[in-house]
């Protein structure tokens, strides 16, 4: 029977290597039954795309602690444009000024996770926003 | 400790009192069942003289500057000396790094502490496309010697201590200071200092990798037995449960892990170097986390110093009691701090601040209140430093040696912090060490399951975090912000181009190529390193000869 | 969907892991697609990992890519992870040891879910193999998921089947239990620095000397050094790959790729079958509650499963 699931891409682009809050957050969306692909630390936006893609996944959630967000989260937007995977959502999160935030949505990141977000708040706005693309 | 009479006298007041707590109880229930450290561990509504009672004096508590040093490795406590205040500074350009820490020399502070951005981190070059974006913005961006020359001008670095936290580039790093100082006419038997130096930490916790784990220890025992040989005020380790503890590790995971490493490396320098333990034991030293449950701390600090001795003495046969003493650097909890309400931040870094004092730390650095949302502003760090100094000059809490040393609950949680610890030690152990607990993914696991159970008790409100789960409001704190302009990766790309174009290149390949042949044959790094850095080698062009020979190590990403 | 699949052939990325994630989740139209594109498939060398969870099949694999690709061959990898029965979810850990491949355009990775439906996955990877064949892939490397009847099924869809044993784990014991060592054409005792590798070593042998093999290949014992010695593991995967090569090379010269062609189209009728016949039927009577009273009349004896059986079939079957 046809059976949708949600697809995740969970990524440290970067080099910071603080990976406690990602590694937190795979385990909570497999425990809210979506199927996550955790690429681990120190990517490369074009590693990060590259795998999205190959995944098909329905969100890519980039986490980023070390301040390089500004230069990382858009490229990886950008990237998925230029290779016509515009519908894969990009969310991101980590310590982001809230200055920092209104050039990232205007990137096309759709949401941003500061510190203090639920677990639980970040996965009620996945189910709310994110369907399997069919 | 006690008299028989003593504990029979106390049973039966003991028990009277537990018939009144359970009276109690029944009309009014507690306001929770369990009550717990931020750990998870249990702890009791009382603690009496049954919870200590077949602890020895002699062997477990003793004195100050005697083994097994529960109660502080200095003989005089703080009254001698205040431990140092050492808070980590860098950001953005070697020039701007320089005066933040002019500006702390003035402020009263008598040590200093770096902070390397993350490609100097990882071993990249400024102009690596890895680096993209990262240049300067979690600390001071290294390439070359030329950058090291700008950071330490005016600082002198005979009478000054310098912590510099790196590590898998240690290295390179350490040989820039040893180079510079060498220049200076200053000998390298008198410069002073540490690097953190510390890989196993980093494939357990940090993930800053660079060369899988084996050689990643060779390359550790390198700087010890080079330190031991010629620099021999230099702690060439600083082996740290900081980290561990920010991944999501307890109080007892850090302790065991931390001391677990510590004597990975021990075994290592014996074997590979053939040094006697007491020649190289006494500058090791440790670097542990303070985090908010307060008496936990206090237990895991002792703890952690009586376990050092006794391994020291009883594990390795050492016979200097230098090497028994576990010397440590503490840094207040950065995850227990919130981007909510930030000025609350102040009141738990105080009390952070108070338990690694209680606990007899010998150098601190207090988190400021804006840490979690930046790198922190000179008032913010102002504050911060205020907090310790506001402990050590006006509370009084250092007029008295270990002062809660007796105490039924503080004894009885240290030695369950022991006991905890030694279990995970012993677990290692038959595992066939660190590295090879590593290789399965047991510590890296250990501390995700907590890290996981935390999280999930943060989120159904079980252990409260005031601005998160508890007494929210919506205001809008300003804060203000220290940002580091983009432009400064620009400039620190062109400056390393100009180093580039008017170093002699000739000599650049020949100094690479020595490290790569004393890799090769298993010899010691640290001169080929020095002579390269002084030749302008860069930070990547020695970390990218150990990633050819030794390989690259990925995050095998365990969770 | 029939797009889908002219796209897949055509090398379109998006197209081949957006088709592969519709045979995932099992759309019926995906079945156009196929129908397209099946013709074009058996090109490919199909190569599975198999070995129990932490036997180190991933950093093989990711090792495998390296060396076949320094060969020129493109590449296509499918690596499986268990879903959480409590949950339904996964965590598709396998892709991390291969990310250095990330941007190589001539190495696709994508990674499965078990999901736990009944013969789905085998379904799921038998077409996943299509796809990637069609794509033009040299070289199909299937990693399974460590654990259950999907080991063994791993059989029916490759050429060449890799069992990666670890010293110290129980791992024969295990495998022999799971039937692995009737499947395997090639052992890899991997971690081999470890205690225990000679003894694993000997017992695999003793294994095979008390074996027989009809079609004239006795499958090889390779001993993989630690990964964590980089240049040591490097040129024992290039060994390896060697023996993969050389296994590809008896089947051709031996005429025995035809038999396992027929294996996998057996496999693949049975299950196309099964999602033809049996599926709609199930659904049918899971929607009309009809397989709940059956459920019930079981439970109270009034029954029994066969005669059920017949009355369903009477019903939905006729000739």
């Amino acid at each position: 029977m046809a059976d949708r699931k949600i697809r995740i891409l969970l990524a440290k682009p970067g080099l910071d290597g603080h990976d406690r809050g990602a590694r937190v957050l795979a385990r909570t969306f497999r425990d809210a039954g979506f199927e996550v692909i955790y690429t681990g630390c120190h990517q490369t936006p074009e590693q990060i795309v590259g795998a999205a893609i190959q995944e098909d996944v329905d969100m890519v959630g980039l986490s980023c602690l070390s301040g390089a967000h500004r230069y990382l989260f858009p490229a990886v937007a950008q990237q998925l444009q230029e290779q016509g995977a515009a519908d894969i959502t990009v969310v991101g999160g980590g310590i982001i000024p809230e200055q920092d935030m209104q050039p990232l949505y205007d990137a096309g990141l759709k949401a941003l996770f500061t510190p203090g977000a639920t677990l639980d708040s970040i996965v009620d706005w996945i189910n709310e926003n994110i369907k399997p693309r069919v | 400790m006690f008299t028989e009479e003593l504990l029979d006298k106390s049973s039966t007041m003991r028990k009277k009192w537990e018939d009144e707590v359970k009276k109690t109880v029944a009309k009014h229930a507690d306001q929770k069942e369990k009550w717990t450290t931020v750990s998870d561990l249990e702890i009791k509504r009382l603690y009496g003289p049954e919870d200590i009672k077949n602890m020895d004096f002699e062997k477990d508590i003793g004195y100050p500057g005697q083994y097994p040093y529960l109660r502080g490795n200095q003989v005089t406590g703080y009254r001698g000396k205040y431990w140092t205040f050492r808070m980590f500074a860098g950001m953005g350009s070697a020039e701007e790094t320089n005066n933040r820490w002019h500006y702390l020399l003035n402020s009263g502070q008598t040590g200093l502490s770096t902070a390397f951005d993350f490609p100097t981190l990882m071993g990249y070059d400024t102009d690596s496309p890895k680096a993209r974006g990262e240049c300067g913005k979690c600390g001071v961006a290294i390439d070359t010697i030329d950058d090291f020359f700008a950071l330490i001008k005016g600082i002198p670095l005979a009478n000054i201590t310098t912590s510099m936290t790196i590590n898998p580039p240690a290295t390179a790093l350490w040989a820039m200071y040893c180079a510079a100082a060498e220049i200076q006419g200053i000998p390298l038997t008198q410069i002073g200092g540490t690097i953190q130096n510390d890989m196993l930490k980093e494939f357990i916790a940090q993930k800053t990798l660079m060369c899988p784990p084996e050689p990643s220890v060779k390359l550790i025992s390198d700087t010890v037995e080079f330190g031991t040989k010629y620099v021999p005020r230099w702690n060439t380790i600083s082996i740290s449960g900081y980290h561990i503890r920010e991944a999501g590790a307890t109080a007892v995971q850090e302790l065991a892990f931390t001391l677990r490493d510590g004597m990975e490396y021990v075994e290592d320098v014996i074997k590979r170097k053939g040094l006697h333990v007491d020649e190289f034991a006494p500058r090791l030293s440790f670097f542990f986390n303070s985090h908010i449950d307060f008496f936990e701390e206090i237990a895991k600090l002792r703890a952690a110093r009586r376990i050092w001795a006794k391994a020291m003495r009883e594990r390795y046969g050492s016979t200097d009691e230098r090497s028994w003493w576990m010397r440590f650097h503490t840094q207040t909890a950065g995850c227990s701090l919130t981007a909510q309400q930030p000025y609350n931040n102040v009141i738990r870094t105080a009390t952070e601040a108070l338990a690694a004092v209680l606990g007899g730390t010998q150098s601190l650095h207090t988190n400021s209140l804006d840490e979690v949302l930046c790198l922190p502003s000179d008032h913010a760090v102002q504050i911060a430093l205020r907090t310790q100094q506001i402990i050590a000059e006006e509370t009084g809490v250092i007029n008295t040696i270990d002062p809660l040393a007796g105490s039924y609950f503080v004894e009885a949680l240290t030695n369950e912090m022991e006991e905890k610890a030694w279990d995970y030690i012993h677990k290692i152990d038959d595992m066939g060490g660190m590295v090879k607990a590593i290789e399965k993914g047991f510590p890296q696991m250990e501390i995700s399951d907590a890290a996981y159970k935390y999280q999930r008790q943060i989120d159904s409100g079980e252990k409260v975090m005031i601005g998160i789960n508890k007494y929210n409001t919506d205001e809008d704190v300003e804060i203000p912000f220290l940002e580091i302009d983009d432009s400064v990766e620009k400039e620190q790309i062109d400056r390393l181009n100009a180093v580039r174009r008017k170093r002699d290149s000739r000599k650049v390949r020949e100094c690479l190529d020595d490290i790569r042949t004393a890799c090769k044959k298993g010899e010691n790094v640290m001169p080929y390193c020095i002579e390269a850095v002084k030749s302008y080698c860069s930070v990547q062009e020695i970390c990218d000869v150990y990633r050819e020979v030794y390989g690259e190590y990925r995050d095998p990403g365990m969770y | 969907m029939e797009e889908l699949g002219k796209r897949a052939m055509a090398g379109d990325i998006r197209a081949a892991s957006r088709l592969i994630r519709n045979i995932e989740d099992d759309i019926p139209e995906t079945n156009m697609a196929i129908r397209h594109i099946f013709p074009h498939t058996g090109k490919a060398h199909v190569v599975g990992i198999t070995g129990s969870p932490g036997a180190g099949k991933s950093t093989i694999t990711d090792q495998l890519i390296f060396t076949m690709r320094q060969r020129e061959k493109t590449v296509g990898v499918l690596a499986v992870d268990p879903t959480s029965p409590f949950t339904g979810g996964a965590l598709l850990g396998d892709r991390i040891r291969m990310l250095r491949h990330a941007e190589d355009k001539g190495v696709f990775v994508r990674s499965l879910a078990t999901r736990g439906a009944m013969g789905g996955l085998s379904k799921a990877v038998g077409d996943g193999i299509h796809v990637l064949d069609v794509m033009g892939k040299d070289i199909i490397l299937v990693e399974t998921v460590g654990v259950g009847q999907q080991e063994v099924d791993i059989i029916n869809h490759a050429h060449t089947v890799i069992v990666v044993l670890v010293p110290g784990m129980g791992d024969e014991v295990q495998a022999i239990k799971a039937g692995l060592m009737e499947i395997a054409d090639i052992f890899v005792i991997n971690k081999a620095d470890r205690d225990g590798a000679r003894k694993l070593y000997k017992e695999t042998l003793n294994m095979l000397n008390s074996g027989h093999f009809p079609n004239g290949w006795r499958p090889p014992i390779l001993m993989l050094e630690s990964s964590l010695e980089p240049h040591s593991f490097a040129e024992s995967v290039e060994k390896l790959c060697d023996k993969i090569d050389e296994h590809y090379k008896h089947l051709v010269e031996n005429r025995q790729l035809q038999e396992r062609a027929i294996r996998k189209v057996i496999t693949e009728m049975n299950d196309a079958l099964r999602s033809a016949i049996l599926e709609p039927v199930l659904n049918e009577l899971a929607a009309t509650g009809e397989f709940d009273s059956m459920v019930k009349k079981l439970v109270e004896k009034e029954t029994d499963p066969y005669t059920l059986a017949e009355e369903v079939s009477r019903k939905y079957m006729s000739k």
